[in-house]
């Protein structure tokens, strides 16, 4: 079971600092994302999942730099993503490419679809002007786009037709790892089923790694090899995705699986209903980040955070009732 | 640019304010030729006369004709609008651009500069500026250019950080454009349409500045004609011979409603989303 890291993330932390008074001074931080850590193999798909809050998205923007980290490392390929430049990781940026939710918000609206995706041909320098244009044709055709509609400005199309440009745009600089940042969750269901269709074949297709970062259950099991599942800006569980969906060890992610709407009414589910809200992730609980709600909780939670380790093979859970059956290593 | 034209062909008030506009640039670039009198030429028999069918707007306390003073004063009023917006205009942007592209200490210190330039009214600062300089044309419209460029900066700079926000911003960063190409090619064109509506106004700004220096003696020097100079010689005189101020007055209002009519359809037109390919 020995597959090529891609991407290593590592005790990455993203505070952001709360600023109040007229002397704009820190005051507070938002943990949004607190010390996580985990691996993503070549030519998976590995997911982020989490409630709206939790800092999935705000991951995938760190690892690309978009964000810089407050602490941690990111490894690509075993180089440290956070040791160049701005200038220099410019350039890095070609193999890793970020596809956005909004495609409405996404895509420059005064420029034509051709002009978009000619723009990072011709920012990482692959190709001269007219081959550019070729290039564009071609991955215009392998999205699903026609070579007369490559004229036309963004606002022409519907928010399916611009996903598929912003794939496009991705793509055409042939990455390796592509961060899908809530991808599908603006268009409609009949919509989705098409772009994650694509989204896979592209996969196969560019031998691609995808990190998937959604709140939709049913999406992640459908396109996911792995699942990492986030909670208060912390890693709670990280599983195959069989492996998830079928014995969550997390009480979080077993209530989190609980409220996925069976697609047969008549079959009687055992839902988890959690007490309470989210805590403020400025002011994030003791011990565990879950506690307050957790239907498993005890005395212990209450103090000591548990740590993120593998309870059983590639099975890494945050949890203290896995304790007893410490098999593994850190990270 | 064909397009443009089509678009504007479309819209009654834009073609309104257009064709005023044309016409002002051609008597102003005509006006030598357009005037039937020399505009210094005093007619001592005539002073003072209202319209006539030789004087069509007048004659002032001079005996010179007000209609061809008026033409002259086309060419002295559009080329210190254009020339001081220019100068404000282009450094508004320049400010605007890094101040709110980069943010931070850039961003303080332009801002608060322009702060210092924002708190005095228009016409004072003009005023001192022109009075430091001298009182000239050139002069003239560096004062105005200095007096504009705070609301340039502000305008593009607010334009820049709401733009900056954008998902597509964003998108070029991961793209790995540089920050030089990002601010020329998805920056600036989409701050374009508040930019140039506020260019329309300032023209219109301009114009009322010069004549309002030119009113209070520091603009443009008797005995070269200016709208704002006329309305000052002839604001003794109103009450008993009112055309020696109407037609300048008429003049201004003209010249400023149609930078204004027109500056309005041009919003319009660059709102990409009436654009159809």
């Amino acid at each position: 079971m020995h597959k090529n890291i891609v991407l290593e993330v590592n005790h990455l932390k993203q505070y952001f600092p709360i600023k109040t008074g007229v002397l704009r001074r820190t005051t507070g931080r938002v943990k949004a994302v607190d010390d996580i850590s985990f691996e993503v193999h070549e030519q998976e798909t590995f997911s982020l999942v989490g409630e709206s809050g939790c800092g999935k998205s705000t991951t995938g923007r760190t690892i690309l730099r978009l964000l810089e980290p407050t602490e941690g490392d990111v490894f690509y390929n075993g180089r440290n993503l956070l040791d160049y430049s701005k200038r220099d990781f410019r350039k890095v940026r070609r193999d890793l490419q970020m596809i956005f939710q909004d495609p409405y918000s996404s895509l420059n609206p005064r420029m034509t679809v051709k002009q978009l995706l000619i723009e990072p041909v011709l920012t990482h320098k692959l190709a001269s002007k007219k081959e550019a244009e070729k290039m564009v044709i071609a991955i215009a055709e392998k999205v699903g786009l026609s070579t007369e509609q490559i004229n036309r400005y963004p606002h022409e199309f519907s928010g399916g037709q611009r996903q598929r440009i912003s794939i496009a745009r991705a793509l055409i600089v042939k990455p390796k790892l592509v961060i899908l940042d809530e991808a599908v969750s603006a268009l409609d269901v009949s919509i989705q089923a098409q772009i994650l269709n694509l989204l896979i074949e592209l996969q196969k297709e560019f031998k691609l790694t995808y990190v998937f970062i959604s709140h939709d259950l049913n999406v992640v099991r459908h396109v996911s090899d792995r699942v990492g599942v986030m909670y208060l800006g912390q890693m709670m569980e990280t599983a195959a995705t069989d492996t998830l969906y079928e014995r969550p060890l997390h009480p979080y992610t077993q209530s989190l699986l609980s409220a996925i709407p069976s697609h047969d009414p008549s079959v009687k589910k055992k839902r988890i209903i959690l007490k309470g809200d989210v805590p403020d992730p400025s002011n994030p609980p003791s011990g565990c980040p879950f506690h307050l709600r957790c239907p498993k909780v005890h005395d212990r939670c209450k103090i000591e955070k548990p740590i993120f380790k593998e309870s059983e093979p590639e099975h890494w859970v945050a949890c203290h009732l896995y304790d007893n059956e410490e098999l593994s290593l850190q990270p | 640019m064909k397009e443009f034209f089509v678009k504007l062909s479309h819209d009654k008030v834009g073609i309104m304010g257009f064709t005023g506009i044309f016409l002002v640039v051609i008597i102003g670039l005509f006006s030598p030729w357009i005037a039937p009198y020399s505009p210094e030429k005093m007619f001592t028999s005539h002073v003072m006369e209202g319209p006539s069918s030789q004087f069509l707007f007048g004659t002032d306390e001079f005996g010179r004709d007000i209609l061809s003073r008026i033409i002259l004063g086309t060419q002295v009023s559009l080329k210190v609008g254009l020339i001081s917006v220019g100068i404000g205009a282009s450094m508004g942007l320049l400010f605007g651009l890094i101040s709110g592209y980069f943010q931070g200490k850039v961003d303080s210190i332009i801002m608060r500069v322009m702060d210092v330039l924002f708190a005095f009214p228009d016409i004072l600062l003009a005023l001192a500026i022109v009075a430091v300089l001298g009182p000239s044309l050139s002069n003239t419209m560096i004062a105005i250019g200095i007096v504009f460029t705070p609301v340039f900066t502000r305008t593009v700079r607010a334009a820049v950080i709401s733009v900056k926000e954008s998902e597509y911003i964003t998108s070029a960063v991961a793209i790995g454009v540089s920050p030089v190409k990002i601010i020329m090619k998805h920056i600036t064109p989409n701050i374009l349409a508040p930019f140039i509506v506020q260019i329309s106004l300032a023209l219109s700004g301009a114009i009322l500045t010069e004549a309002a220096l030119s009113f209070l003696g520091l603009g443009i020097q008797p005995p070269n004609p200016s709208w704002g100079g006329m309305l000052d010689a002839s604001r003794t005189y109103m009450e008993f011979a009112p055309w020696t101020i109407l037609f300048p007055a008429a003049a201004i209002v003209f010249t400023i409603f149609c930078f204004n009519l027109f500056g309005d359809s041009l919003r319009d037109i660059l709102d990409p989303k009436m654009r159809k390919s």
